[in-house]
């Protein structure tokens, strides 16, 4: 084991935990102990060195915040059921009232308890997953989502994750479990932001989602974070029977991202979309992992990620597919799309494709490009300057995925921060932000 | 307006404009015909600056400043439009965003402020209208998923906002039908305004019935064989372009 391993250990024996977690504690923490740490040849962990994180020194848990660290957090202005964590701990103060539904794991009531049981740690391969093993280890504090059969949630439920820098850099673990039952359906938006102060902190975050039968998830995962942050996390569902999971997700800023996004039909008809956008720059490193596995016949995926990769940032996105032997009439699509905007960017892209059936359709594509040189001089010759064409196209490859985000609150707030973050130095910003 | 003198231009290394020479005075019209190949669209692409297409002798002044040697921007902005052949689809940038940065680009390098979202607005609703395009278009990307015709009345609708002091028409015409033709015509006609001046390059005769040109010119072989009024263009309809050639060569 190495330091950080046995560093992470301690630290959840720091945790006082309520009984009936602690089987999942355990098997997090043999599962953790039992792992090799990743080197530059684990496959899983290829083009990102998880070097920052042992360079953690001794790991302690995230304290309070004043209130002006949280309020200087800009919210996604939704009309929403609004849960707030700082530094892994929940705010009640800044939050809503929970509805029937919506329950902290310290105060489920016993049926509760025997739902997130019955569910946490199972939708996640706690063994392919390295920090899903952790995030179980320290299983302690948590949301549980539970939507009822046929029933549709009125509200958005909105979970604000803050991140702020302490004296010692600190660990913040997170856990979101949503489970939808046959024919119900809910919004979900997973807001990870951190203020504007340069952070020290690590967050593990772990989100599972089981979609019932006929149900239908819209999921939002942002992270805008300091570029100092280390975050690990993962989004892991099960797909029942005609199951819908419509994901978004954007990341930007931290100098160690990883994002998995692990999706498994479990039912005849599922579907799953999922749209992301990654935008490091400076020194930033963000790896996106998505993983389809098509387990039964007839469903139904389509992956469209894309990124602009600035300075001397680094982007990985390994989508892989995998179509299970009895899984005939599957339709699966991936696209990935980059733009590298400097000599010093990188990115590695790799469509990953396993199929064992034979009767499929399964489309992949994956492009590195500059920016197109027609469209360039369409602006320029309409009396748009370079540096402001540049932004404006830029913005537009982004904007292309962005316009079609079904939350209108979701994009009122991006697009005027992505605006912002291509428009350093040009004038474009007031035009972009602007419809 | 526009005084060229002895152009040569090539595109990768292909010389294609021969000692080409036109002079366009303010409120003229002059068509430009010519079989494919002649030069016609290299001509547009040199003047508008676009990359890959050089200058290699002779000399272009527009309205007394030598053009080949501003940037591609800054011959817009000082009122020099080129309607593209082929307008670029661009997803993800917005008409709206899109011509209105192209406005405010123009007015402040003449010293005016920009105008209000809402001013705006307004004016391109008008301006669409004009070209008998759904305000709706303004919000969709630049040309994304337009039909041809579509896209060259977006043409003509950032021409009207530009307010241009030289309009190229690159074969605007191409690929129109009459009903279309007609609308590209009438915005053409209604910029008419005696100062104004436009340079038609087309390939059929059949948009001059719609915008009377002033002069007309046949471009063969990368320069100009023959010069004269309107009738000319209806001369050519009917022989073809074959005998210019012969009577060139």
């Amino acid at each position: 084991m190495t330091d950080f391993q046995q560093s992470a250990l301690h630290l959840a024996a720091c945790q006082q935990t309520p009984a009936w977690l602690q089987p999942l504690r355990e098997q997090g923490a043999a599962n953790w102990s039992a792992a090799s740490w990743p080197g530059r040849k684990t496959e899983l962990w290829k083009y990102i060195s998880l070097a920052p994180l042992q360079q953690q020194g001794d790991l302690r848990w995230g304290g309070e915040a004043d209130d002006s660290a949280i309020d200087a957090v800009e919210r996604v202005e939704v009309d929403a059921t609004c849960l707030v964590f700082v530094n892994g701990r929940f705010n009640a103060a800044r939050s809503s009232a929970l509805p029937a539904g919506i329950v902290r794991f310290a105060d489920a009531d016993t049926a509760q308890q025997q739902l997130i049981a019955q569910h946490l740690g199972q939708v996640v391969d706690s063994q392919r997953h390295l920090f899903a093993a952790l995030s179980n280890a320290w299983v302690d504090d948590g949301i549980l989502l539970h939507v009822p059969r046929n029933q549709t949630l009125d509200k958005p439920v909105y979970i604000l994750n803050v991140a702020t820098p302490e004296a010692q850099p600190a660990v913040a673990s997170q856990r979101l479990l949503v489970v939808l039952e046959e024919g119900s359906e809910a919004e979900v938006i997973e807001h990870f932001a951190s203020d504007a102060r340069e952070q020290n902190g690590f967050v593990n975050s772990l989100t599972e989602v089981v979609v019932g039968a006929n149900a239908r998830l819209q999921h939002y995962r942002i992270n805008l974070e300091e570029e100092n942050l280390l975050h690990v996390g993962g989004v892991h569902a099960d797909l029942h029977r005609d199951a819908r999971f419509h994901g978004f997700t954007l990341a930007q800023g931290s100098r160690l991202k990883r994002i998995d996004y692990q999706v498994n039909m479990r039912g005849e008809g599922a579907h799953m979309d999922l749209n992301g956008v990654y935008l490091p720059r400076n020194k930033q490193v963000i790896d996106y992992h998505t993983n389809v596995e098509h387990c039964v016949p007839h469903c139904t995926s389509n992956e469209v990620f894309r990124g602009i990769i600035g300075d001397s940032a680094k982007a990985v996105f390994n989508g892989r597919i995998h179509i299970h032997p009895q899984a005939q009439k599957t339709l699966a699509e991936l696209s990935n799309k980059n733009l590298l905007t400097s000599r010093t960017a990188e990115i590695n892209t790799k469509p990953e494709l396993e199929i064992y059936a034979d009767d499929v359709r399964c489309a992949h594509g994956a492009t590195i490009a500059q920016l197109d040189e027609t469209s360039l001089y369409y602006l320029q010759s309409r009396g748009i300057s370079a540096a402001d064409a540049t932004t404006m196209l830029s913005f537009g490859f982004i904007n292309e995925l962005l316009t079609q985000v079904p939350e209108q609150a979701i994009q009122d707030y991006l697009r005027p921060r992505l605006a912002s973050l291509f428009g350093q130095g040009s004038e474009q910003v007031g035009h972009l932000s602007y419809e | 307006m526009l005084n060229i003198s002895d152009l040569y231009g090539k595109v990768e290394e292909k010389d294609i404009l021969k000692g080409l020479s036109i002079e366009v005075k303010p409120g003229e019209v002059h068509a430009i015909m010519g079989p494919n190949g002649s030069g016609k669209s290299t001509l547009g692409n040199v003047l508008s600056g676009r990359p890959g297409y050089e200058a290699t002798a002779g000399s272009v002044t527009f309205k007394g400043h030598d053009l080949l040697e501003m940037d591609t921007e800054e011959r817009a902005r000082e009122g020099l439009f080129l309607a593209f052949q082929y307008p670029v689809e661009i997803p993800g940038v917005s008409n709206m965003e899109f011509l209105k940065a192209a406005v405010d680009a123009k007015r402040k390098h003449h010293n005016q402020s920009e105008l209000s979202s809402v001013d705006f607005l307004k004016l391109a609703r008008e301006t669409c209208k004009r070209v008998n395009l759904d305000a709706s278009f303004l919000k969709r990307g630049v040309n994304e998923g337009f039909s041809g015709g579509e896209k060259k009345r977006n043409e003509i609708m950032q021409m009207m906002l530009l307010e241009p002091d030289l309009c190229i028409l690159d074969e605007t015409d191409s690929g129109l039908d009459i009903d279309a033709l007609q609308v590209v015509a009438d915005g053409v006609n209604a910029m008419r305004d005696g100062k104004r001046s436009f340079l038609v390059v087309t390939h059929y005769q059949r948009l001059l019935d719609y915008i009377i040109p002033d002069y007309v010119h046949v471009l063969a072989g990368g320069r100009i064989v023959k010069s004269g009024d309107k009738s000319l263009a209806l001369e050519l309809e009917a022989k073809g372009y074959g005998w210019l050639e012969n009577e060139v060569a």
